[in-house]
């Protein structure tokens, strides 16, 4: 163990003493985050974040087992029910299940987001000249990680069961692409949830009244006409049935139809409802 | 050097719900000095300081850092200030170079810089060994001298150190004195918050005391310490002992009153020089007052507590501060 090493007595070859300058110090001192900044500080929190889930591999259960248990699951349960047969289900189940994890990893997110904010090294994030967003927007960013390993698992286990997906590698890269957008979208919201609430427990009880609805009051799993009236009319206006119609054409059919379209619209729309509202609850408590 | 003090604050007040946290506390801190606030757990000195660091928002009065409005341009104040809390503020996942460098990355310095940087504190502060050890694995000492380290990546020139040795060991606790010192050396000016009378005096040219959200005392270690007298003599009397009768000893003696603790039969005689506790020992014997114990100590805060504000501490601070007894008599 080292003893302190004072001024004098610094070691040969380490950076000569420099006395601060207060003048300049002040001088320098910008109002405010540039949006290049803002950029930069959020990737450094994304490499964070890419440290820590290299460092706790179990935080990759989730988005590995689900994809894999579920389509077997969904496919061998549901299969003759719905579809007559387990094969011709996997077109309509297969972007059913994408979503359906693509929508579980978000809430991860903001259970995540939630615990890291308990944390000391938060009270030190506040008290930097850093932008409020880049906290909240770098883990997203590493999510992405996982959100293209529960979608492309999710392809993988269906095609090893028996999924031939009519668009080709395109149209599955397509809807992969899609369903990690849809689901950077839909992590705001649970991101923001994960600022209001008191404890991880609570985001996660909260998500779940987001998630259940979402996945189920939709397309995933079911055609739409077997709903009755009034069930069908919020199944429409879900952004989940778009993205899982959307995806579903995209990798059966390999076609781009309107409801890529809307998906993204639906996307766009969070983002910009959930990323503010997250800022400000994240800022709510310094 | 700019007519600028390092921190002017007027009439801070801070509340929480009713209760009043911070209470109008006023605060100047000259540029390059060491400054202590003193006070017991809960009198509102980290609330205060949180306030100047932008953690909290300013409910009335005014803080400027050099010149710079704390409420009005937060962003510039975290700049200008490193803040190191009673908590360890890193991350427990990353190691010590990582955390290191995610900080100044975070604070503009360019990659190559912030990892000289991290390398060069690393060195400072007697961690080299641990550099690539994830901070799970770091004791409580080892975390407070790396979140210190954390404040300095970027140099800046204030430096807010709260309770910086609580719950360390007597060692660590001097190496993080010097770590403070040199931080002086180097220009900086640092605010830092203590329950120990010692620390203060170790280290501050300046100190406030502050109780309960208000600011009582202020003033050099000196100072203060003459209020309560250089060193404390504490006596238990013997079963029987006539106390009004001890008590005229120490006034005739000592030429002050004797603090008479909750305990019976105990009191504390405050003395300029502790050579005064033999006179007083002696004025014991003659008048025939019986004693079970003796200790000289250094006064504790509780102690100055008790001359400024006229109650105790009232929390376990006192007794932690208890220095070590030069004398002890059965």
């Amino acid at each position: 163990m080292s003893t302190m090493i004072a001024g004098a007595t610094a070691p040969a070859g380490s950076a000569p003493r420099r006395v601060i300058d207060v003048d300049a110090a002040v001088a320098r001192t910008r109002p405010r985050n540039g949006l290049a900044d803002t950029l930069g500080q959020t990737l450094i929190m994304a490499w964070r974040a890419l440290k820590k889930m290299r460092r706790n591999p179990e935080q990759f259960f989730d988005v590995t087992l689900q994809p894999l248990l579920f389509t077997a699951m969904f496919a061998y349960i549901f299969g003759g029910a719905i579809s007559g047969n387990v094969h011709s289900y996997l077109p309509l189940l297969i972007p059913g299940i994408v979503a359906q994890t693509v929508l579980t990893t978000c809430m991860a997110t903001g259970v995540q987001l939630r615990e890291d904010m308990d944390k000391g090294v938060f009270d030190r994030f506040k008290a930097l000249p850093m932008a409020r967003i880049a906290p909240l927007a770098g883990p997203m960013v590493a999510d992405l990680v996982r959100y293209l390993i529960a979608a492309g698992l999710t392809f993988v286990m269906g095609v090893i069961i028996g999924y031939r997906p009519g668009g080709g590698p395109l149209g599955v890269l397509g809807a992969i692409v899609l369903s990690i957008f849809t689901g950077w979208a839909m992590a705001w919201i649970f991101t923001w949830i994960g600022t209001m609430a008191r404890s991880a427990r609570a985001v996660q009880g909260m998500s779940m009244l987001f998630l259940f609805p979402l996945t189920f009051l939709s397309n995933a799993f079911v055609p739409v006409t077997t709903l009755p009236g009034w069930l069908q009319a919020f199944v429409k206006v879900n952004p989940i049935s778009h993205m899982v119609a959307a995806t579903r054409d995209l990798a059966n059919q390999g076609t781009v139809s309107g409801e890529v379209g809307w998906t993204l619209l639906a996307g766009l729309a969070l983002i910009a409802v959930f990323a503010p509202l997250s800022v400000l609850g994240y800022r709510r408590h310094l | 050097m700019t007519a600028n003090a390092a921190v002017d604050a007027v009439g801070l007040v801070k509340n929480f719900g009713p209760l009043r946290a911070v209470d109008g506390i006023d605060l100047q801190v000259r540029q390059g000095e060491i400054f202590g606030v003193l006070g017991p757990n809960g009198a509102g000195k980290t609330t205060a300081l949180r306030m100047l660091a932008t953690l909290l928002p300013i409910d009335a009065g005014q803080a400027r850092v050099f010149g710079v409005d704390v409420a009005r341009e937060p962003h510039r104040i975290r700049q200008l200030v490193g803040i190191t809390g009673q908590y360890a503020s890193v991350d427990e996942d990353l190691t010590a170079t990582e955390n290191l460098w995610m900080f100044g990355r975070l604070q503009g310095l360019r990659s190559a810089d912030a990892r000289a940087a991290a390398k060069r504190l690393l060195a400072q502060i007697g961690l080299e060994e641990a550099a690539s050890k994830p901070i799970s694995q770091f004791s409580g000492g080892m975390r407070r001298r790396l979140d210190l380290a954390a404040s300095l990546i970027t140099r800046p020139p204030l430096i807010f150190l709260d309770e910086p040795t609580t719950g360390l060991d007597p060692r660590t606790r001097g190496q993080m004195w010097d770590t403070i010192r040199e931080l002086v050396n180097d220009g900086c000016t640092v605010l830092l918050t203590t329950q120990y009378l010692d620390e203060a005096d170790q280290l501050a040219g300046r100190i406030v005391v502050i109780d309960r959200g208000r600011k009582v005392a202020e003033g050099t270690p000196e100072e203060l310490k003459a209020s309560v007298g250089n060193s404390t003599l504490q006596l238990r009397l013997a079963p029987g002992a006539d106390q009004e009768t001890a008590r005229q000893v120490v006034r005739r003696v000592a030429g002050t009153d004797p603090v008479l603790t909750p305990e019976s039969g105990r009191m504390n005689v405050p003395l300029d020089t502790a050579d005064r506790a033999a006179d007083v020992l002696i004025g014991f014997r003659e008048a025939g007052v019986g004693i079970a114990s003796v200790t000289v100590a250094q006064p504790t805060l509780d102690e100055v507590f008790f001359a400024i504000t006229g109650h105790g501490a009232d929390d376990e601070a006192g007794e932690q501060q208890e220095a070590p007894a030069v004398l002890e008599v059965k």
